[in-house]
């Protein structure tokens, strides 16, 4: 099991949930495993080609994963994944 | 410049922790920090950098004092209703400590104005509330050489980092290449807030800004934290300095402040 940490911007897609469990094998996999269980994720975290949006970070367990392999980043169980966008309040 | 007898009191408990001092304390009084935004984040910080005797705090604020602030916006006050937040802000803060020199700037910031405002300063605290500013910001520091503490917050959770390219480490847009464009992240105040969320968030950037003048502790540039008030969750993430850029990059295509920062606020 991976665990998906949701950031509160993207919590009305997951019924209010902080953090859902998933299986992938990479970050692009658990991306299109999220979006089937919680539709619209998808659009939020990637642009019209696919590729993620820059004011949307991935970690893996607390790496960045731009400076990994990118969506290619590869997942195993028991991996922590947190989606962090941007937030400009003050 | 020594300390007055009254000051040593007044400073008393900062004087007697070893890693501050007598002389830390000097620092403090000759620091400079400015703070853009007088809102949320500027209020609970202000109060702290005023009350740890930093000698000159400069607000940028171009707004005035609404009823709908009051709820974390601390500075302020029901008797400042309607008065300009920068000169609300002056009053409290000269409240707390009339030593300290209190700058006050009634604008917003733009690409003409922030270089001359940044650079009178130390160390900069951004506090603001949009993605304009906040890019803005961090460009001007980075031409600027001045470390930027940035917080920023969003319903129940808040981010925290130190960027100072100058030495070294990443900066904002290496955390994040690109605003939003607008509707796809939600970024004005009226997506709403905790309350107590700014001081937290505010109050942590204080404590940066004063470890910075003092250079003790761990610096938190090289990570992001996030705090997470539901669920009481103080998490920490790699921030690397990114060679693709744009600013402080080996090839960087950002040169001077000419971009269009406008995005639009929509939720």
């Amino acid at each position: 099991m991976i665990k998906v940490r949701i950031p509160t911007p993207l919590r009305p897609l997951t019924k209010g949930q902080g953090e859902v469990e998933t299986n992938a094998g990479s970050v692009v996999e658990m991306i299109e495993v999220l979006n089937s269980t919680h539709p619209g994720i998808k659009d939020r975290l990637c642009d019209e080609t696919g590729e993620l949006r820059r004011f949307v970070n991935i970690y893996v367990n607390e790496e960045d994963i731009r400076f990994l392999k990118g969506k290619d980043t590869s997942l195993k169980d028991g991996d922590e994944v947190s989606i962090v966008p941007a937030i400009a309040g003050g | 410049m020594d300390l007055t007898e009254q000051q040593i009191e007044r400073y008393s408990r900062h004087i007697i922790l070893q890693d501050v001092g007598g002389k830390g304390q000097l620092k403090l009084n000759k620091a400079k920090i400015l703070l853009i935004g007088a809102g949320g984040l500027g209020s609970p910080a202000g109060l702290y950098l005023a009350a740890a005797g930093i000698g000159t705090i400069g607000l940028v604020d171009g707004d005035v004092v609404d009823l709908s602030n009051l709820q974390r916006q601390i500075m302020h006050s029901t008797a400042t209703l309607g008065q300009p937040k920068v000169e609300s802000g002056r009053k409290t803060l000269s409240a707390i400590n009339p030593e300290i020199t209190i700058k006050t700037y009634h604008q917003l910031v733009d690409a003409e104005n922030i270089l001359s405002l940044v650079s009178q300063y130390d160390i900069v605290l951004d506090g603001s509330d949009n993605f304009t500013t906040r890019f803005l910001v961090n460009d001007a520091c980075f031409f600027a050489k001045k470390t930027l503490i940035s917080a920023s917050m969003f319903r129940f959770e808040g981010q925290l980092t130190t960027i100072k390219p100058h030495q070294g480490y990443p900066c904002y847009r290496c955390l994040y290449p690109e605003p939003p464009p607008a509707g796809l992240v939600p970024n004005c105040q009226e997506a709403g807030v905790l309350g107590v969320l700014a001081g937290t968030m505010g109050i942590l950037q204080a404590s940066e800004a004063i470890k910075e003048i003092l250079d003790i502790g761990e610096t938190i540039a090289d990570k992001l934290l996030i705090y997470d008030a539901l669920e009481m969750k103080f998490r920490k993430v790699g921030r690397p300095k990114d060679p693709a850029c744009p600013l402080c990059g080996p090839n960087p295509k950002i040169k001077d402040l000419s971009l269009d920062y406008t995005v639009t606020c929509t939720i």
